[in-house]
């Protein structure tokens, strides 16, 4: 995989200007700066800024390392994560706490964290995508089933269901069938990959 | 042949960066200095804009620029625009962009925007706009669809009143086609099924929004999009971006969902690359859900007729179809002239007639969605075959079969012929693995309030073209590069196609690396990732690329050691002499001649019939190895058919009108099997978006032309629970003949199937009454069962 893996993130051997180089660099999901995006809310629009709110410098502790970041009264976690840290893996696909794309763990459970104030998860727990493999970038017994079962289609849900089936099997380590599709349901892919995703979950909790 | 690679499992390049969330979408990149856009869109369905007044906006600090439809390329109408110039079509139609230092003040300076609207007349519902005196959607006509230039069309009050409430009214048509004696085999028929119906539109609903991401160096637009095809797409967002194709620098490594609706870029790209352009910033456009309800389109839906006769046999002798199409307010939908397609394709009519008016809308802009007219047509026409087979009295899959196409089949009003079709063969695979002959005993048997149902769906899209550019390197390291502009979807064809250059050319599939993502990458003009054409269409080019690869390798030995390039073959990563295997040199040290050589050997010379873009891209690696690069020439003739069918079982419970898909299979006749893991997941995918062409929704208000479904939670798409817990699949596996692998597509055809199967099974265990609209839903049940007319009127469009 470590071909692979190099070979999706573009090891290609193609001359390419220096400029061009430095610009590849610069627009590559590393966090710049987070004060410009909105916080919608569940219509849509913006939730502005209440009178006189502003953002409070806070800790989180996020796949295990506390980080220091200004957080607004109505920020959600979501936003937090995406553009603030810059932990791209979650993603943002309603908005709406209805597609579970950005799930993460809070303190091991699965929680959707667009619909999650940042500041109601302070002295807890959150895993993201990021926070899944270990500590040596081994993949994960989900994320090693996902890639054997073949997984994803288009891939922008899996982050979701990477963390929703690594917190299932935290709470349940050998589900059902309908347990697990259950457990996974809160978990929305319009591929229609599920069935490849519920073997991936299935397959994972044979694994110790 | 025997083939290393090709029909055996492998894992796909991208696929890590997919589970480890390292995979990066258009929204995830960052630049310094980057600002944000958004856009004003219409909250009225139908409006003249008289006046905008953008003065309080421009007064706010941190306001950095607005973007009018006077700043951007403009199309000669009904094309979609990219922003609204002086006519708004629908509730969301982008007006202006504004860009600011932060989103929030961009948000604020729209609200702070003051634009002076005239309401018009509005319609979504396509009837009451071909009624005498009837609203049209657009102050220019009302309708229009590819060739049918803008008009409009008005129908007599008494085609209205002669067809009554429930019967389709059939007034003039803007396109009509025949063949055969249609009267003849009507009169000749035993049995004759004549209905009328209604097909709901609904969102593509990718879970990856259509946000952009632009900025602009050294007179180059680089820009990161959410889009299925690559660089098929160029030409179109160049257009769109009014730049000419050499300057965009297009990074779509990921796409995160498209279905039709992402295929040559679209309108909305452009204003992130424009504004950027005007502020001279990196400029990020978010897409909101709601956002993306409106701007990302939709299926579009038919008011229909039906009428099919058949023999004693069961075969099909003419069949004359009407479909009014939901059309939005813009010329972006065929799915019409698709369905007329696949009526003539999917059974073969002796005789057919075909009308249809394209009729525009003030709904969102529709477009193609994964089998475009074929599935919408197969979903609710398939379940008429169950009618018809019981009135015969023959086997509702014999009644596919007798009618299924086969490889001398032909398709559409001139009856083209077909390179080849085996849907016979797999409505037998299916029967067979699902046990049609035992299952289909459980018709209508009831446990408590649960009724049993059993379905079949038959599907079909065209599904292979030609006429693209194979190119292929081997740096002079040895390894082979396999540059692919077809796009990353989620198919992985990208990688089970070049398998088959790496096969041809006898290489270990780890000493290949897939280009692709970025037109830096020096990616050569590829098929769209769309219309389920990848598979096959690019299956050619990398034989083609493979050929003259193989033809450059010889070259070089024979050069390089004595004889005759045809004494050489291609042997496990080097080539070697026939006769004498001391003479032989790796792919290596070919690469690393081919250098030295020059000329065609290292790209320096390309042929004059690769398009510009592959020309382009050659030159960029041009010297870097042994190039090849072709363009495919070889001979189709002909429409390359994918075909699918479906069976299920369901239980439907008749106090809550709710069912459960307790089992369902589909089989494919796709060709050769490329990579049986992805094919079993396009299958699978396809059936499930199948139950949910069942089931989702997309409703307007029909006096305000508000629309209602502007989120997952109002529609709906299928979840886990919606869904089987797996969805067997099969593959007929005979090879079309005319292509070099015998690749077909299937992309399509399997979500029509899908969902055709599971009318029929609703349908099976109603007794066969047939709702003969989509979606079906609970209280339509409900109603059916209690003997209650149904809530919605009988043609009324995006009412359930």
């Amino acid at each position: 995989m470590s071909d692979a893996d190099k070979n999706a993130t573009g090891s290609s051997g193609i001359r390419a200007s220096r400029r061009t180089v430095i610009k590849g660099v610069i627009a590559s999901g590393v966090a710049v700066s987070a004060a410009g995006y909105l916080v919608y809310d569940r219509y849509g629009s913006s939730l502005g800024r209440a009178k006189g709110s502003v953002e409070r410098l806070v800790t989180l502790n996020v796949n295990g390392k506390d980080r220091r970041v200004d957080v607004l009264p109505n920020e959600t976690l979501a936003h937090t994560i995406r553009y603030k840290l810059g932990l791209t893996g979650t993603k943002i696909g309603c908005d709406h706490s209805e597609c579970g794309a950005c799930t993460v763990m809070v303190d091991d459970i699965s929680t959707y964290s667009c619909s999650t104030l940042t500041h109601s998860v302070r002295s807890r727990k959150v895993t993201t995508i990021e926070g899944v493999e270990g500590p040596n970038g081994e993949l994960h017994k989900v994320q090693k089933a996902m890639i054997k079962e073949l997984g994803p289609q288009c891939g922008f849900c899996t982050s979701g269901q990477v963390v929703a089936a690594v917190a299932l099997l935290k709470q349940n380590p050998t589900p059902t069938v309908d347990e697990a599709r259950r457990g996974m349901s809160g978990n929305m892919c319009r591929c229609g990959a599920y069935d490849h995703y519920l073997k991936a979950v299935m397959t994972a909790s044979r694994e110790a | 042949m025997a083939y290393n690679l090709i029909g055996k499992d492998f894992t796909p390049m991208d696929v890590e960066a997919k589970v480890t969330g390292r995979a990066k979408y258009a929204e995830d990149f960052r630049a310094e200095n980057m600002v944000f856009c958004k856009t004003l869109t219409s909250s009225i369905p139908h409006a003249r804009i008289k006046s905008i007044d953008t003065s309080e906006a421009l007064k706010m600090q941190g306001v950095l620029g607005i973007l009018t439809a006077d700043d951007v390329p403009q199309f000669p109408p009904p094309a979609l625009p990219i922003l609204a110039k002086d006519e708004v079509f629908y509730i969301g139609d982008p007006i202006l962009a504004v860009a600011a230092e932060s989103e929030e003040i961009a948000a604020n300076a729209i609200e702070a925007i003051k634009i002076d609207f005239e309401q018009l007349p509005h319609v979504v519902d396509p009837l009451e706009s071909l009624f005498p005196g009837g609203p049209n959607a657009r102050t220019e006509g009302n309708v229009a669809a590819g060739q049918i230039k803008l008009q409009t069309v008005k129908w007599e009050a008494s085609d209205f009143a002669s067809a009554g409430d429930k019967k389709m009214p059939m007034g003039r048509a803007a396109e009509e086609w025949s063949y055969g004696n249609v009267d003849a085999g009507f009169k000749n028929a035993k049995v004759t099924i004549e209905e009328t119906f209604v097909t709901g539109t609904y969102s593509h609903n990718c879970m990856e929004t259509r946000s952009t991401f632009a900025y602009w160096q050294g007179g180059k637009c680089f820009l990161h999009g959410s889009n299925q095809s690559h660089t098929a797409a160029i030409a179109n967002i160049s257009r769109y971006i009014g730049i000419e194709p050499e300057n965009l620098v297009l990074i779509a490594e990921y796409c995160g969902g498209g279905f039709g609706s992402k295929i040559p870029g679209y309108p909305n790209m452009a204003i992130a690359a424009l504004m950027s352009k005007k502020i001279n910033r990196p400029v990020m456009h978010r897409i909101t859900r709601t956002d993306e309800y409106g701007i990302g389109g939709a299926r579009p839906g038919f008011q229909a007729y039906i009428k099919m006769g058949f023999a004693a046999s069961g075969k099909l002798l003419a069949a004359d179809m009407y479909l009014v199409q939901e059309s939005g307010p813009h010329a972006t939908a065929g799915d019409f002239r698709a369905a007329g397609n696949a009526l003539t394709m999917m059974y073969q009519p002796e005789a057919c007639k075909f009308r249809s008016v394209p009729v525009l809308t003030n709904t969102v802009p529709m477009g193609a969605h994964r089998g475009p007219g074929e599935n919408q047509f197969a979903a609710l026409v398939e379940p008429m075959f169950d009618k018809a087979a019981k009135q015969l009295n023959i086997d509702r899959m014999a009644i596919r079969r007798i009618n299924a196409p086969d490889s001398k089949g032909t398709i559409g009003k001139d009856r083209g012929p077909l390179t080849s079709a085996f849907q016979k063969e797999a409505l037998d695979q299916a029967a067979a693995m699902f046990k049609w002959n035992e299952r289909k005993n459980l018709s209508g048997q009831r446990t408590g309030s649960k009724v049993i149902g059993i379905g079949i769906g038959q599907g079909y899209h065209s599904a292979g073209t030609n006429g693209f550019d194979g190119l292929l390197r081997i740096t002079p390291d040895g390894k082979l590069h396999v540059h692919t502009g077809i796009g990353n979807l989620g198919t992985y064809s990208h990688s089970a196609t070049a398998r088959v250059a790496a096969d041809m050319l006898n290489y270990d599939w780890e000493n290949t690396i897939i280009e692709r993502g970025d037109t830096r990458k020096a990616l050569p003009f590829n098929s769209p990732q769309a219309g389920s054409l990848s598979a096959s269409t690019q299956s050619r080019t990398m034989y083609v690329a493979a050929l003259d690869m193989k033809d450059k390798l010889t070259d070089i030995a024979a050069k390089s050691l004595g004889g005759q390039p045809a004494d050489y073959v291609l042997a496990k990563e080097k080539v070697v002499h026939k006769s004498d295997a001391s003479k032989s040199m790796t792919y290596q040290q070919a690469a690393q001649k081919a250098v030295e050589l020059g000329g065609k050997y290292s790209g320096k010379e390309v042929p004059e019939d690769l398009n510009p873009i592959t020309k382009n891209s050659v030159a960029t690696i041009a010297g870097s190895g042994l190039i090849a690069a072709a363009k495919d020439n070889l001979p189709r003739v002909g429409v390359t058919p994918g075909l699918s069918v479906s069976m299920a079982q369901i239980e439907l419970d008749v106090e809550t009108g709710k069912f459960e898909i307790k089992d369902m299979i589909s089989v494919a006749d796709c060709g050769t099997v490329l990579h049986p893991l992805g094919l079993g997941h396009q299958i699978s995918g396809g059936n499930v978006m199948g139950i949910g062409m069942v089931m989702e929704r997309h409703i307007y208000d029909p006096k305000l032309g508000i629309p209602a479904s502007v989120g997952f939670h109002s529609g709906k798409l299928p979840t886990y629970l919606d869904v089987p817990v797996e969805v067997g699949w099969g593959a007929v596996d005979k090879p079309d003949p005319q292509n070099p692998i015998g690749v077909k597509g299937v992309g399509e055809p399997v979500l029509g199937s899908g969902a055709a199967a599971i009318t029929s099974a609703i349908a099976d265990a109603l007794g066969g009454h047939l709702f003969n609209r989509t979606p079906v839903t609970p209280d339509m049940i409900i109603n059916h069962l209690a003997g209650r007319p149904p809530a919605h009127k009988p043609l009324q469009v995006n009412a359930v």
